[in-house]
Formats: C-alpha cells, sequence, structure tokens
C-alpha cells in the first residue's frame, strides 16, 4: 500500500457553546501505530468523528498527501480509506453477524446479497482475528460484548482501511483477543497502514505505540515518540497538574466477619460452584479472564437471575434477593452499576436529576408525591458527593462526558444508602482523573462500612484497590489473593487456572504464566 | 463451541413467532376442513383464498414499515383508493384492462412513495404522516366513487377467482380438459397470484442493501447510520413497497367485487387486521424482527378464525368480542418464551 499522511490543520468544533476542539493540528502517518491520550472531555472523540466523517469542523482544513478532503458522512471517509471502529458499537442487533461484517457492502450476485459468499467472507476475516468459534449465522445479539468488538473488528478489517482509528476497542475484550488485536495491528503496520489508537491503558499504549499524541481540554498538547516521556511526565501532559498516588493507601486490619456470603452459587452453565464472603468495610476484587462468570455472579446476588442454586446468606439472613427492587430496598440493601451504562446503568434522554432520583423516591416522596424540596435536596447533595461536573442538574444526562455519567450511575446508587455495592467494571472508557476519583471514593465508603464486590478487567486496579481478590475461572472462584499475595503475576497465573501457590512465590512459574498470556 | 445449528434451526431460534403461526395456521385450518361439511373440497378452497386475498397483501404492505420500527396507518385507505380506481379503469380491451391493472398499481406506489417523502424529508413520525396521508387517500377515493359501484371485466373477474381450469377455459390458452393438465387443475388462481408476489417480490426484496437496512434501522438505527448504510432511500422503499402491496390488494378486491367502494370503516377495520396479522406472523412491533411471509401466514390465521364463526353458527354480533380474545390469546403465545429466560436482563435489551 501507498504511503499516505493525514494533516489536520487549524481545526475547531463547538458544540453549543462548548469548546470540544480548537485549532487543533495533527497529522498521522501510515505504517505506524499513534496512539492518542487525554482525559474524557480532551476531544479525542470529536477528533476521530471529524476524521471518520461523523462529524463535519466548524473550521479548518483536512488532507490526504496534500489534497484537502471533506467529508459528508462515515461512508465517504471509508471510501477514502478511513475506518473507525468506535466505542459506542456500531452492530445491528437482530442482523446476523455475517451480514453485520459485509452490512453496507456486501457480495452480490445478480444484484441480489450472495448470502454464501457472504458467509464465506466472513468466516474469512473471522478467522484472521482467530474468532473462529464465533457462528456467522448466530445474531449479533446472542454474542457476549467482547465478541462483538471482535466481530467489529472484523467489519472494520473488511473496509480494507488505509488507517483504522480504534476508540477503546481492547476495552471489553478478553486477554486473549486483546494479543490478537495486538498482533492485527502489528500486522497492518507492516502493510503500511496508520492506526490511530485510544486507550486508557497506559501499559497497551507503551507497547503496543511507536507514537503518542497528548490532548487536553480540546487542544493538542504534544506528540512524542514512543520512550521520549516517562509516564509521569505523559500524566502530567494529560491532566496539567501534579497527580499524586494513583491507589489510595490501603488500611490495615484484621479481616472482617462475612456480611454477604455465598456458597455453592450454581446458575445454567456459567456459575459452577462460587462460594465467596464479603466483610463489612473490604474492597473484595474479581478477577480472572472475562467471560469465567464474574458479571453472572454480580447479576445473581442483585436478582436478576432466575434458576439459581445454592446459598446466600446477607446479614445472617438467607437467601438471594428476587428482584433488584427486592435487593436494593428492606434489610438487604444491594446496589449495584451495570456493566453498560448507557442502557442499564442510565435513561440518557432524561435528566441528571431524574437519572439520580430513580433509585430512591421512596426517600424523597411522601405517600406517592415525590416532595420537590426533598428531591432537589437530594440530587444536590449526590452532585457534590462525587463531584460530578454538570451544568444544570435538569440538562440531559447524555450530554454529561463518560467519566461523568458513570458519577452519576455511583451517585445514584449511593443516595439509596447501600450497604453492599456490586461494581461491575465501573472504570471502563473513564479518564484518568475520574479513575483515581473512583478508587478514592470506593475506599471511603468501605471505611464507611460497605460491602464492596469489584470486578474489573485491569489487574493494575485489582492490585492497586482491593482488600482481598477472587480470581475466577470456569464459573467459580478458584483462587482468593490477600494482601502482599496481590500480585499481576498471581492473578494471571490463577486467571489461567495454574497452581497458584507455586505461581505467587516462585518467579519460573509467573514467567511461563507471562509467557502464556504472550506478554 | 458445538457443532455448529443450521441456518433454518437458528432462524426459528431468532424468530420462534413465524414457526409457532405456521404451525397454529395449519392446525386451525386442518380442523376446520374436517368440521366443514365440504372440507378439502376446491370449492371450500377457492373462496377461502378469495376472502384472504386482500388482507394478505395488507399485511404484507403493513410488515415494511414495522420492520423499521414504524407503522402505516394509511394501507387500508391506499387500499381503497386503489379499488376505487380499478372499478373505473379495468374494464375495455385487453390492451385497457393491462393498462388499468398498471395505473391502479403505480398509483398505490406512487402514493406509497409520497408517504415516505414526507417520512423522510418532511421529518415526521410514520404514524402521524400516514394518518394525515390515509384520509387524504380516502377523500381521493371519495371524489373517485362517492357512491359503491363501477365496474370490472367479467372475464378477468371471473378467472381471477376461481381455479386454474376455469383461467384456462375462459380465455381457451389450450384444452383446459388435457390430461396433464389435471393435476394442477384445481390450484385456485389468487392463490398462486399471491404466493408469486409475496415470494417473487418478498424474497429478492430482502436480500438487497436497501431490505436488509429496513431491518438495520428497526434494529438499531444509529448503528446503521454509523455504517453507513443507506437510511433515507429504505425509508422511503419501505413506504413505497407497502403502497404497491396495499394497490395489489386493492386491485383483487375490485377484481373480486367487481365494484369499488369508498368504504371509510372498511379501511379502518382492513388498517387494524393488518397491524394484528403482523403481530401473529411473528413480526417484533419495536422493528428488526420478522418478514412478510410470516405476515402472510398471520393474515391466514385472521381469516380461518373468521371462517369459524360460519361453521359453527356464532351469533355475528359476538365476532368481535370472539375475535379479540383470539387475538391476544395468538399474541400471547410468544410470550411463553420470556418466562423461560433465566437472565431477566435479556428480556430489556
Amino acid at each position: 500500500m501507498t504511503a499516505l499522511t493525514i494533516q489536520l490543520s487549524g481545526v475547531s468544533k463547538h458544540f453549543a457553546g462548548i469548546r470540544a476542539l480548537e485549532g487543533v493540528d495533527f497529522a498521522c502517518h501510515s505504517g505506524s501505530i499513534h496512539a492518542i491520550l487525554g482525559e474524557n472531555g480532551a476531544g479525542k472523540s470529536t477528533l476521530i468523528k471529524i476524521m471518520s466523517g461523523v462529524l463535519q469542523p466548524d473550521s479548518g482544513t483536512m488532507a490526504i498527501n496534500g489534497a484537502p478532503v471533506r467529508f459528508a458522512s462515515p461512508t465517504e471517509a471509508a471510501a477514502a480509506g478511513i475506518v473507525c471502529i468506535f466505542q459506542e458499537l456500531s452492530l445491528i442487533p437482530d442482523l446476523s453477524v455475517a451480514d453485520n461484517i459485509s452490512l453496507a457492502t456486501p457480495p452480490r450476485r445478480f444484484g441480489l446479497i450472495d448470502r454464501r459468499a457472504q458467509r464465506r467472507r466472513a468466516e474469512e476475516l473471522l478467522a484472521r482475528i482467530k474468532c473462529e468459534d464465533v457462528d456467522p449465522n448466530a445474531t449479533v445479539r446472542e454474542l457476549s460484548l467482547s465478541r462483538r468488538q471482535m466481530v467489529e473488528i472484523a467489519k472494520a478489517l473488511g473496509k480494507e482501511p488505509r488507517v483504522l482509528i480504534l476508540d477503546e476497542a481492547t476495552s471489553a475484550l478478553t486477554s486473549r483477543d486483546v494479543e490478537t488485536v495486538y498482533h492485527l495491528l502489528v500486522e497492518l503496520k507492516e502493510q503500511n497502514v496508520a492506526s490511530l489508537f485510544i486507550s486508557h491503558r497506559m501499559q497497551e499504549v507503551k507497547r503496543l505505540c511507536d507514537t503518542l499524541s497528548v490532548f487536553r481540554n480540546g487542544q493538542h498538547v504534544e506528540t512524542f515518540a514512543r520512550g521520549a516521556r516517562s509516564d509521569g511526565e505523559i500524566v502530567r501532559l494529560m491532566v496539567g497538574r501534579e497527580v499524586d498516588a494513583q491507589f489510595p493507601p490501603k488500611p490495615e486490619r484484621p479481616r472482617r466477619p462475612a456480611h454477604l456470603s455465598i456458597r455453592d452459587l450454581s446458575w445454567e452453565n456459567r456459575l459452577n460452584g462460587v462460594s465467596l464472603d464479603i466483610g463489612k468495610g473490604e474492597i473484595v476484587g474479581l478477577g480472572g479472564l472475562d467471560g469465567q462468570g464474574q458479571k453472572e455472579l454480580l447479576l445473581a446476588l442483585f436478582g436478576v437471575l432466575r434458576g439459581l442454586r445454592g446459598s446466600v446468606t446477607l446479614a445472617g439472613r438467607p437467601g438471594a434477593p428476587a428482584s433488584p427492587a427486592q435487593a436494593k430496598t428492606g434489610a438487604m440493601r444491594i446496589a449495584l452499576v451495570p456493566e453498560d451504562r448507557k442502557t442499564e446503568g442510565l435513561m440518557l434522554p432524561m435528566s441528571i436529576a431524574d437519572n439520580l432520583l430513580v433509585g430512591c423516591y421512596d426517600r424523597v416522596s411522601n405517600g406517592p408525591f415525590i416532595d420537590q424540596a426533598r428531591a432537589r435536596q437530594a440530587v444536590a447533595e449526590g452532585i457534590a458527593k462525587l463531584g460530578i461536573k454538570v451544568g444544570r442538574p435538569e440538562d440531559a444526562v447524555a450530554t454529561l462526558s463518560g467519566g461523568n455519567q458513570q458519577k452519576v450511575v455511583i451517585a445514584k446508587w449511593l443516595m439509596t444508602d447501600p450497604q453492599v455495592i456490586l461494581l461491575n467494571d465501573p472504570t471502563r472508557g473513564i479518564d484518568v482523573g475520574t479513575k483515581q476519583e473512583l478508587y478514592r471514593l470506593m475506599r471511603e465508603l468501605a471505611d464507611e462500612g460497605k460491602a464492596i464486590l469489584f470486578y474489573s478487567t485491569d489487574y493494575a486496579e485489582l492490585i492497586g484497590c482491593c482488600d482481598r481478590v477472587a480470581v475466577m475461572y470456569g464459573g467459580a472462584v478458584i483462587a482468593e489473593l490477600e494482601g502482599e499475595a496481590i500480585s499481576e503475576e498471581a492473578i494471571v497465573a490463577a486467571s489461567l487456572n495454574v497452581d497458584t501457590r507455586t505461581a505467587a512465590h516462585d518467579a519460573p512459574v509467573g514467567a511461563v504464566a507471562a509467557a502464556a498470556v504472550g506478554a | 463451541m458445538n457443532a455448529r445449528p443450521s441456518p433454518v434451526l437458528a432462524g426459528v431460534r431468532h424468530n420462534p413467532g413465524f414457526a409457532i403461526a405456521l404451525v397454529l395456521f395449519g392446525a386451525l385450518y386442518l380442523v376446520y376442513n374436517m368440521m366443514h361439511p365440504r372440507g378439502f373440497s376446491g370449492a371450500v378452497l377457492i373462496q377461502n383464498v378469495n376472502e384472504s386475498v386482500a388482507i394478505v397483501f395488507l399485511a404484507m404492505a403493513q410488515t415494511v414499515p414495522v420492520l423499521m420500527g414504524g407503522l402505516d396507518l394509511s394501507v387500508g385507505a391506499i387500499m381503497t383508493l386503489t379499488n376505487c380506481i380499478a372499478s373505473e379503469l379495468v374494464i375495455g380491451t385487453p390492451g385497457q384492462i393491462a393498462f388499468g391493472m398498471a395505473a391502479t398499481l403505480a398509483s398505490g406506489t406512487a402514493f406509497g412513495l409520497m408517504n415516505g417523502l414526507i417520512v423522510v424529508y418532511g421529518r415526521l413520525q410514520p404514524i402521524i404522516a400516514t394518518l394525515a396521508t390515509g384520509a387524504i387517500a380516502m377523500g381521493l377515493a371519495l371524489f373517485i366513487r362517492p357512491k359503491p359501484g363501477g365496474r370490472v371485466d367479467d372475464d378477468i373477474s371471473w378467472a381471477l377467482t376461481n381455479d386454474l381450469y376455469e383461467l384456462v377455459a375462459t380465455y381457451g390458452w389450450f384444452d383446459a380438459d388435457a390430461g396433464w393438465f389435471q393435476p394442477v387443475a384445481w390450484i385456485p388462481v389468487p392463490l398462486i397470484i399471491l404466493v408469486v408476489i409475496a415470494f417473487g417480490v418478498w424474497l429478492p426484496f430482502r436480500r438487497t442493501v436497501t431490505g436488509r437496512t429496513i431491518y438495520a434501522i428497526g434494529s438499531a438505527e444509529g448503528a446503521a447510520f454509523m455504517s453507513g448504510l443507506p437510511i433515507e432511500r429504505a425509508k422511503i422503499a419501505a413506504f413505497t413497497l407497502a403502497g404497491f402491496f396495499a394497490s395489489c390488494g386493492g386491485l383483487y378486491l375490485a377484481i373480486q367485487t367487481s365494484s369499488g367502494n369508498a368504504d371509510i370503516t372498511q379501511a379502518g377495520a382492513y388498517t387494524l387486521n393488518s397491524i394484528a396479522a403482523v403481530v401473529i406472523g411473528g413480526t417484533s412491533l419495536l422493528g428488526g424482527v420478522g418478514g412478510a411471509i410470516g405476515s402472510l401466514v398471520g393474515a391466514l390465521i385472521l381469516r380461518v378464525i373468521s371462517f369459524y364463526f360460519r361453521i359453527l353458527s356464532i351469533d355475528p354480533l359476538l365476532q368481535p368480542l370472539v375475535e379479540g380474545v383470539v387475538l391476544l390469546t395468538a399474541v400471547s403465545l410468544g410470550v411463553f418464551r420470556t418466562l423461560q429466560v433465566k437472565n431477566r436482563l435479556d428480556l430489556f435489551r
């Protein structure tokens, strides 16, 4: 493929008076993997939406190899070879995987879609990213989030991109798929494709990208080669201020008696005898590879799943909640920050105030009527407690950045005064600054005596935040790590079902485990 | 993962409503024929098909906007309008008759196109836009035919509403008593018309990018846009196709009754029944799942139910009540699978 340079000059974009991008000069070149770093609201999403034709700049120009271009739609950008894998998936849930991969430009025979050729094409593309387990005839609705993301990548590959933009494309993936994507990007680099890579995971960026660009407040701060800046310097460039220790210190305290006790919990073929205790004031992490039953465990504890076997004891009383409505009220007081904040956590078109109140109407109502004064006060307290950056509480929650949206979800649940807090990967797709605020908040809540169960796909978070980490494998907890034993090697080893006792103490086994994930 | 299910099985799992409807129809029609004094005879079949053609076409018309997550409240009115047009034009020399039929179908299709243009470029909700254009279509129909009447060529009328034997005999294409012809001579012509149009128009359409885009819009419009699908073209095509199917219904109704009738009540009833047929046939009112063949079966189920009234001699005054209960029951069948969902969050995704 021929060399190619995309150059943006003086690009600005405003939304309702708010500056999203201001006079950005930016270039990326073929044969490179280029990371874009920045907090939420820094302008990364706006930048890639302009490059991929979703948005048009208010001013400034874009040029490919010096020739000015202007894309009116994603189709035009794709025709020019610029393909974006969006964070919000662009898949059609009710169509099959094969339909989705060849969605806009399917192979045709006599003018009609050639389904056999389309299926073959899907199989080829899926094989290229090692997803042979995905059935091209299955509808996308039937797939897990991580599989959907891989289908999304296959779809983008099918457009034969010259510039591939990945917006947090690895955040929903399993470790194995992440490795596959890494290999793919290196392969594409050799084929002279330019990759733009947006990620909040520093490790990933440092390993993969040769060029890094930092954005802050809608402006392009600096572009530099990998290794030219230390981690500390990069973080300072992103937040524009010194950041102290990323994780709050863990208090030394004896293990608490169990507040929530789970014994041999099973459901369908996804949970196979989970046993775990969580005490008040404890943060217990859930680790392991994606799809080992962590999400199902959280849903089970929140009363979403039917047909549970085994026992759950909460505050001395046996029995799991029968529904989310029961889980959040009465003696149980459980809160769940769900996997997908856009569909399960928030009602996007409704106001911030309405979203904050949905969980706790019983606390601000007199009989059937909502007490406006108490509701306003509760909203103000919720916003203040989490430091949510809002214009007015009456604005639609969709107008907030991802990090602030997640804060709304958490604030909503804190307003119900929960005793048990279940967190499903709450920092996914959130900027560094907000992540640190959430870590501090979790520790504060634990100090107040809440029992916290925290699932994260980011091992660093588990290590930094948790008093204990339960690693799940095949629908059961196969290892519990505590105190000094919580290390990346130990979690990885347990995730791969390597004997943890030897792995935690013997360096060679840790090295084997690291090699197994291709690190 | 184990061996992959066949595409057919995958289809049944994805849309069990269609499979249920098919089985239900088979059972209902079998029992009906067993109870009917002249069951399993050609005459009964012809009569039944004739009474089903219009609602089947309307159900197929309604399917296309519903798949997109919309509703077309004008299908009944378009049928009535084209019915009145046909009662003026489908008469005279063979050339005039052919022109009249073509003009009838073209006018209904054009009306559908207009619906599509209004929805896309007027940025109106389909349900409101078609409520208004439906009234316009009724007005035009009343203008063309203030009182019931008109005429349709007798030969066409006879030949297209009977079996193949009568079609051949009417036009004398060959000896209708020929031995080789007998195995197929009993097949009703309207059944052939239905099958040819349903499979000849819908199945190829479903395999175009436009057709797929209609499903994509109903399933996730944002994702469809981000994937660069031709959303506007698909919306216009959906309403145009609805207009075409509705005009097929109107034309056939004119041929069958040999007249035109701008009956407002009838137009409304047909529109509502078309929605019921679509739902019974397994198409989701939320869009994205289903198809016109399902609606064909759904419409047939509605019709078979009304046939039962005759043989069971139920008081006609009770008919709406019984129909409502049966409709509710049929639609509820699709709900059973939600009782088996173990992850209740899946119900809301």
